[in-house]
């Protein structure tokens, strides 16, 4: 039948055919449309090309009711590569990229958003206890304790920032989506995704708070806030771009300070401050100039 | 009457009305239909009812001995995965938990784990580190897990006693340092014991996604076990 069917096109070059593509050659058409590029930024931001695919694949997987084991099976459906591409993809904002187009493609999973927060805890609960530690180590007053009441503080603080944040915004964005028509909505569960992966970066960077240097202590904090940050911003720009550009503004800002917030209130509540020590009595007059400032 | 004995067998015959249609009554129906009794094994095996106590508490003693050689010479066996139990974990997350009292502060808020939270800490990890090697596709058993990473919490138990009499002897750097590589060496050990026993039954290209958060379980209660202060 497909020598007819060549047959009958050699016979009539003209006739119009219906050729049907599969999946894996969806992605040649976004390089190939070379239209207007703001277009083409916008069809990669928005994914529209593959998105009834993928929509039509989401459709297809969660279908067990609710109360089933299976249907929780399906937010874990990730492999080792594909967790470490999305946290990869959270550290490293390529402009012009949404992180939820291009890493999660409608399959997220609850297990990077869990693992991340339970993980961040613990290390900001460590490394605090470990830089209080060094600060006053020195002192002979100091009596080490381990600080254990602190974890628990540290897990809800994170947790609850990790899934109330994300309703309230999936709430808002939803409301709004009545309103205003927005090309881009984003499921419940995509966003706490982006948000549960956009706290990998504090991990390293509150090992690294352990130096007891004000300085070096804001300077990561500034840049790993904007490295996660444009993540998320530019995760929900094309959600709300469409709508009143005061209340776009807005969004956006709020996400931003309540990311800032949280990585100001752990530095502030769990890292005590390091000190500039003077060991003024014990040095002669006389000796000015061996007077040592000890910086810990 | 529809029931009559036919003459020369023991079986009484139904159906009596058929007798005169079918079978001449000279000749009997013989056979049995009770059905022979097996051998009386089986019964005496699951009926420990009549054995003396000690006979059971040995039995269950020496189960739990064997699985703690298994941990502590950790082969792929599967004689810890079949018969499961949770006496181990449970004997030895009290007796960490008790050990790790007695480290005292200032305040109630800056004090090391009370004992609750140890074995909430350790039930709880456990529980949600199962649920999520079961949500990921792991084949093994919820309980079977469970005993698994209840049982490898021995080689930080032992730790434990090992630093408790480490601070009998001072608190300095030194003593610091053995605390240190005791520590560092039974999380490894802990950590390397119960993946051998879990890996298998994790499907292939997620076994990294399994065997983390076993990393960070076992890593909180070694820094449980090392940040424990006497006054």
């Amino acid at each position: 039948e497909f020598d007819d069917a060549a047959n009958l096109l050699a016979a009539n070059p003209d006739a119009t055919t219906i050729s049907i593509e599969e999946p894996a050659e969806i992605p040649r058409n976004q390089h190939g449309r070379r239209q207007e590029p703001g277009r083409e930024e916008d069809d990669e931001l928005l994914g529209t090309s593959d998105s009834d695919k993928t929509e039509l694949l989401a459709g297809q997987k969660k279908s067990a009711p609710f109360w089933t084991f299976e249907y929780y099976q399906t937010f874990f459906d990730v492999d080792t590569y594909q967790v470490l591409d999305r946290i990869k993809g959270s550290v490293f904002p390529v402009p012009g990229k949404n992180f939820v187009r291009l890493y999660i493609r409608s399959n997220p999973d609850l297990y990077g958003p869990f693992w991340i927060c339970a993980t961040l805890v613990f290390t900001i609960a460590v490394s605090g206890n470990l830089s209080n530690f060094f600060i006053h180590l020195g002192k002979p007053t100091y009596h080490y304790v381990p600080e254990f009441r602190k974890v628990s503080i540290a897990a809800t603080t994170i947790y609850a920032y990790a899934w109330l944040v994300p309703l309230a915004l999936w709430g808002f964005l939803m409301w709004r989506n009545s309103k205003v028509m927005n090309i881009v909505s984003y499921s419940f569960l995509e966003i706490v995704c982006v948000y549960g992966y956009s706290l990998f970066i504090y991990i390293p960077t509150a090992i690294l708070w352990i130096i007891p240097q004000k300085v070096v202590r804001w300077v990561l904090m500034i840049f790993s806030l904007c490295l996660s940050g444009s993540v998320l911003v530019m995760t929900f720009w094309p959600a709300v771009r469409d709508d009143n550009r005061r209340i776009a503004l807005a969004t956006v800002g709020a996400i931003v300070l309540l990311h800032a917030l949280l990585a100001v209130g752990c530095l502030a509540y769990f890292f005590d401050a390091p000190e500039v020590d003077f060991p003024a009595p014990l040095v002669p007059a006389h000796n000015a100039t061996t007077l040592i400032t000890k910086v810990t | 009457e529809l029931l009559r004995v036919s003459p020369k067998g023991s079986e009484p015959l139904q159906f009596a009305g058929l007798a005169d249609v079918s079978i001449s009554e000279d000749i009997p129906v013989e056979g049995e239909i009770t059905v022979p009794v097996g051998s009386r094994s089986p019964d005496e095996d699951f009926s420990t009812l009549d054995e003396p106590v000690r006979d059971t508490i040995m039995r269950d003693l020496k189960a739990v001995g064997k699985k703690f050689i298994h941990v502590m010479y950790p082969k792929k066996s599967s004689a810890l995965l079949r018969d499961w139990d949770l006496w181990g974990p449970l004997v030895l997350c009290v007796s960490l938990a008790l050990m790790l009292q007695g480290g005292s502060a200032d305040s109630k808020d800056d004090g090391g784990p009370q004992f609750a939270e140890v074995f909430v800490i350790i039930w709880f990890g456990a529980v949600v580190i199962t649920l999520n090697s079961k949500l990921l596709g792991g084949t093994i058993s919820f309980f079977q897990s469970l005993c698994v990473l209840g049982y490898c919490v021995l080689p930080l138990t032992v730790a434990m006693l090992v630093c408790r009499l480490v601070l009998l002897a001072g608190a300095g750097t030194v003593s610091f340092i053995i605390r240190l590589i005791v520590v560092l060496a039974m999380f490894g050990w802990s950590t390397l014991a119960s993946t051998a026993f879990l890996a298998d039954s994790q499907p292939p290209n997620r076994k990294a996604l399994v065997v983390y958060p076993i990393f960070l379980f076992y890593f909180v209660i070694s820094w449980m076990i090392l940040t424990f202060t006497l006054q």
